[in-house]
């Protein structure tokens, strides 16, 4: 069984993500996710100050069998990326919701958060 | 006749296990009407021994000239051990490695290729090959316009001393995906691109482009000045691209070691067709595409790679990697529709390296570019041929005649000698002029009598029966 | 051990090429190569001996039962490869006239007409150099066919889900968007959901008869008329084409273009991973596109036709004509087959296939698709197995090697769990078939008794399984001193 943190929001394609105190929001890929694809050997992540609107493909993860989009889920700037990831993809794998992150956005509609699931709507939705 | 090796009393066992009375109940499922098929037009089946008569014939029709034609396929000698063991049963009916522990041969094989390649070419990175050059230079492109996110014009610089062949193929590949390809026209006294050409071009398509491609020797032959075009790419955050003769470069400075070094400079891509390196001329193939990158580009690179790795005993073995973005994983969102290398092709190849070694390699390509050196002077020794260009050569020069190149050609090919490629057809503006080309095959005889049937054509002597070929 | 760990500074295979480097004088020195090209320096014996010994690590369909579905490794007839070989065929360069080269010419124009006679198309183009490409060409010549009536709006192409990724991967590569066809638990294609896709924005269907699932697509008179009708064309994959070889021809059965794997039906050799042909046919209404070159016969001589002679074409997809070595052989192989044996082919293919599924069902495996005639090829699902032993088809696979046979297909087609795609082809007899069912059994057996002998599998190999992990993730693609300095 996956581990779904109650404090996040979720996507139906399995990213999560959670709103800091500084205004941004952190984002990455869920447990159920990580665990789909197996051993994470790549990550390519977008660049720091482009902007990309909500569904938009902006980063990919890859295990020796899927290379998998991760979708931008709420629009908005990136502001930041987890460079440690270039070198240790793992870090996905062994920790998903913290050392894992991918990147943090400066959402320009932050009311786009509340429209995504809450753990428990994720969680039905991964027992489907 | 098939290759079928069932028995009678087989067959019916078979049936019996499947429970039908006959071949023709396994079809029950498709309608009636479409299993009634004639195949009038295709002959009656052969034996082994009339087969080999009629190819017979059909191999002594074509012509057996002597070869100075070039123009992007090479008579180069091949160690006869190359296809001897290419065509081993065990490489030439094996199947892509998929399988890799049944697969080692295949696998460690392609990663020697790829490291000679690298080597070859001083890049970081060479996959397992491409269909050819040609389609390769496309693939090439391609991976460009994934590779470079400064850019955004998805516009390529492409001088048009670049094959020209080669350029309608990658028109053809690349036109579904609104990539535009700009022609850079050559300076007519050197046979080379200018960077002044390229620099008009790239402002006259708004500045932003994002590849140049650069061809060493180019199309006529020529030498480009690939040192300061590299070095201009990089510090406008364009990528370039290389074509190369890959024979070539075991005397011409290779892609990556292209431009000042002090920038950590070299092609980004390097790319070209790899038939000079073992590949018969076979009228025009297999022969396979080479395509190496820098380390940064790796990732976007299509095609089959081969690494190292190890096994649960730690032992040294080698595996298809980098496939999750291929089609048969990533479907629509692939990085290319391409699946297969051309393996066997392949496999002489580096087999050809191993025999040659640089030593080998470096020999024979300044063998090529001494003959043709011999071929070039005494050819415009003869009043009425004189060179094209100024620049440099490797083993291929244009001339331009006084009279039809067509005609020319046609009358040495009564004396037994392809005497090269008509320029008139893509270059218009060359007028009556020819590309010339010799290997290290090609001996001080072959080359005067070259010589002596050109001064023969051009002073419209009448070819002596004697020395005519049937044609 | 590399080639490379047997090199000695100094050594070379010394017939094989000048003894003396000429002088390169006349080039600037800022072209000429200051570092050395960095290939091995051995003997031609090592050399020789290193390349045979490696080929020992190989499975083949020389030396191995080889029942890799959708792959047709069938034999290669040793005469293909040493009458393509030829000194007159190896010789020819490329830009020889059409007049010095009539025997190939005249074997290439042959070959198309055959082609054409035996899946029922109209003409034929040998340019593709493999499937993949055969696919793009006719992608585009549908692409090509819509834009010249002016029907812009025809901007995608449907995609059965079954379908081989090169189909979706090759459609977007000609600028189209794809959509895919659900198929029903029996194999075939969702009738119902391909009449509700289609629309005035499909330019076609891609689709493989008998599908990726070894199953004969009955519905395929109403499929084409559902695409025909929505003004979009048919296209044919012609992996499985072995299986109707002589029996049944794709123009028949409505489609527009099609690509034959002349790897795959006509016997040319895998060779390790290529190289491959992937020739295109068509119907008459398409043939202005074909790719160039393309071969006529005009007063009993032969040529290539040019750009001036099909200004429509799509264009030209290599420096010259496809991969002729390859196109040779395909040729020599249909004339040992001729008329009546192309017709066996399908015949003792799919009989092959039906024998197999039989004894599968009969030795207890669950098959994919019930209640179907096999084509030329079958899927057994290991499901039950995964389930109730912890071992996957990949386990099975990798058992099988050290029984000496090579493994099936694994996990494709992907609708399938844990599937084993196996598929004969004629020219395997009995024996090796019972061989290989015996062998399955046997596995079978192991994962309720002792599956850690799947999991541990291969053990007889050279290599036992490899870290794919580690190879993606430390990316070592040369050896060492083989990369760029600095």
């Amino acid at each position: 069984m996956s581990e779904i943190p109650s404090e996040l929001k979720y996507t139906d394609s399995h990213e999560w993500l959670r709103l800091d105190e500084d205004g941004l929001v952190t984002v990455g890929i869920t447990d159920h996710a990580q665990e789909l694809l197996g051993d994470l050997v790549f990550v390519e992540l977008p660049e720091a100050g482009t902007e990309y609107s909500t569904g938009d493909e902006c980063c990919v993860v890859e295990s020796v069998k899927a290379a998998s989009d991760v979708y931008m889920p709420i629009s908005g700037e990136i502001v930041e990326v987890n460079d440690m990831l270039s070198d240790e993809p793992e870090v996905i794998n062994s920790s998903p919701y913290d050392n894992g992150w991918l990147f943090r956005i400066q959402p320009s509609a932050p009311e786009e958060l509340e429209e995504l699931m809450d753990a428990e709507a994720y969680a039905a939705e991964i027992e489907e | 006749m098939p290759f079928i090796p069932h028995t009678e009393t087989e067959i019916k066992q078979m049936l019996d296990a499947i429970g039908a009375d006959s071949t023709e109940d396994l079809f029950d499922e498709i309608p009636p009407h479409l299993r009634e098929v004639s195949l009038a037009g295709i002959p009656q089946g052969m034996t082994e021994m009339e087969i080999a008569r009629l190819m017979r014939q059909r191999a002594q029709q074509n012509s057996t000239a002597l070869c100075f034609l070039g123009a992007g396929a090479y008579e180069h000698h091949i160690p006869a051990a190359v296809w001897e063991i290419t065509t081993r049963g065990e490489f030439y009916s094996a199947y892509t490695p998929y399988q890799a522990e049944a697969s080692q041969g295949t696998l460690q094989l392609t990663y020697e290729y790829q490291s000679m390649m690298t080597a070859l070419m001083a890049m970081d990175v060479s996959n397992a090959s491409l269909y050819d050059g040609a389609s390769g230079l496309a693939e090439a492109i391609l991976m460009a316009v994934r590779g470079n996110r400064k850019s955004k014009s998805r516009k390529i610089l492409v001088p048009t001393t670049v094959n020209p062949v080669y350029r309608r193929t990658a028109h053809t590949i690349v036109k579904g995906q609104n990539i535009e390809l700009l022609d850079v026209p050559y300076d007519s006294n050197t046979g080379t691109v200018t960077l002044d050409e390229i620099k008009q071009q790239c402002e006259a398509a708004g500045g932003d482009i994002t590849a140049v491609v650069l061809q060493q020797p180019n199309f006529f032959g020529c030498l480009e000045a690939v040192d300061e075009i590299t070095d201009w790419a990089h510090e406008n955050n364009i990528l370039l691209i290389a074509v190369v003769n890959p024979m070539a470069m075991a005397v011409l400075t290779p892609p990556g070691e292209w431009g000042s070094a002090e920038k950590n400079s070299g092609a980004d891509i390097a790319c070209g067709d790899g038939q000079p390196l073992g590949a018969p001329m076979s009228a025009g193939g297999p022969y396979y595409g080479f395509l190496c990158c820098k380390q940064n580009l790796v990732r976007q690179m299509p095609g089959r790679i081969i690494g190292r790795t190890v096994d649960l005993d730690g032992r040294e073995g080698f595996v298809l990697t980098l496939q999750a973005r291929e089609q048969h994983i990533r479907r629509s969102k692939a990085t290319s529709n391409i699946c297969t290398n051309q393996g066997l092709v392949v496999t002489a190849s580096t087999i050809y390296m191993a025999i040659m070694g640089a030593q080998g390699l470096e020999n024979t390509a300044a063998a090529c570019y001494a003959n043709n050196r011999k071929l070039v002077e005494s050819l415009t020794a003869i009043p009425g041929v004189k060179a094209a260009f100024t620049s440099p050569c490797f083993h291929e020069t244009v001339l331009q005649l006084e009279q039809s190149a067509e005609k020319v050609l046609a009358e040495l090919m009564h004396h037994g000698i392809l005497g090269g490629y008509k320029l008139g057809g893509d270059y218009p503006e060359l007028g009556e002029a020819i590309l010339v080309c010799t290997t290290e095959m090609r001996s001080d005889d072959d080359i005067q009598t070259y010589a002596r049937a050109l001064e023969k054509v051009l002073a419209g002597e009448p070819v002596m029966a004697e020395e005519g070929v049937l044609c | 051990m590399l080639i490379f760990e047997h090199s000695a500074e100094g050594r070379r295979g010394a017939p094989q090429s000048p003894a003396e480097k000429a002088p390169l004088d006349g080039i600037p020195q800022n072209l000429l190569r200051q570092s050395s090209a960095g290939l091995p320096e051995v003997s031609e014996l090592q050399a020789v001996r290193h390349y045979t010994r490696l080929s020992k690590k190989n499975f083949s369909i020389d030396t191995e039962f080889y029942p890799l579905g959708s792959c047709t490794m069938k034999y290669n007839p040793r005469a293909c490869n040493s009458l393509a070989m030829l000194p007159g065929f190896l010789n020819t360069h490329p830009l020889t006239p059409d007049a010095q080269q009539q025997g190939f010419l005249a074997c290439m124009y042959e070959l198309q007409e055959m082609l054409c006679e035996v899946t029922g198309m109209a003409a034929f183009s040998l340019a593709p150099m493999a499937g993949a490409q055969g696919e793009f060409a006719g992608v585009a010549m549908i692409e090509a066919y819509h834009r010249a009536r002016g029907d812009h709006e025809r901007r995608e192409i449907l995609v059965p889900d079954a379908a081989h990724g090169t189909n979706p991967a090759t459609a977007v590569m000609c600028g189209f968007s794809v959509r895919e066809i659900p198929t029903l638990d029996n194999g075939d294609v969702d009738l119902d959901a391909l009449k509700q896709a289609v629309g005035p924005q499909t330019a076609g269907l891609m689709l493989t008869n008998p599908s990726t699932l070894g199953v004969f697509e009955r519905n395929i008179e109403a499929i084409a008329t559902v695409v025909h009708e929505a003004g979009g064309l048919l296209y044919y994959d012609g992996a499985n084409l072995n299986a109707i070889l002589g029996k049944i021809r794709p123009g028949d059965m409505g489609f527009d273009v099609i690509h034959s794997n002349l790897h795959k039906t006509f016997s040319t050799p895998h060779g390790g991973g290529g190289p491959g042909s992937g020739a295109v046919g068509v119907a008459e209404r398409l043939q202005p596109y074909l790719p160039l070159p393309v071969v006529a016969k005009e007063d009993e001589r032969y040529r290539y036709l040019t750009s001036e002679d099909r200004p429509e074409s799509i264009g030209r997809l290599s420096a010259f004509m496809g991969n002729p070595g390859v196109l040779l052989r395909a040729y020599v192989y249909m004339r040992f087959l001729g008329r009546e044996g192309m017709v066996r082919v399908a015949e003792f293919a799919t009989l092959n296939a039906n024998y197999m599924m039989a004894e599968a069902k009969r030795r207890g495996f669950t098959l994919a698709i019930e209640n179907r005639r096999a084509s030329h090829e079958f899927i057994i699902t290991l499901k039950n197995e995964a389930r109730e032993f912890h071992v996957s088809a990949m386990d099975f696979a990798k058992r099988l090697l050290d029984l000496g046979y090579h493994a099936p297909t694994t996990y494709f087609p992907l609708l399938v769990p844990e599937c084993l795609l196996i598929e004969p082809t004629e020219t395997e007899a009995k024996e090796a078939l019972d061989g290989f069912m015996d062998a399955l059994e046997q596995i079978k057996h192991e994962a309720e008794t002792n599956p850690q002998l799947l999991h541990d599998a291969p053990q007889t190999l050279p290599v036992k399984r490899l870290d794919e992990v580690r190879a993606a993730k430390q990316l070592d693609l040369a050896y060492e001193p083989c990369r760029r300095q600095g």
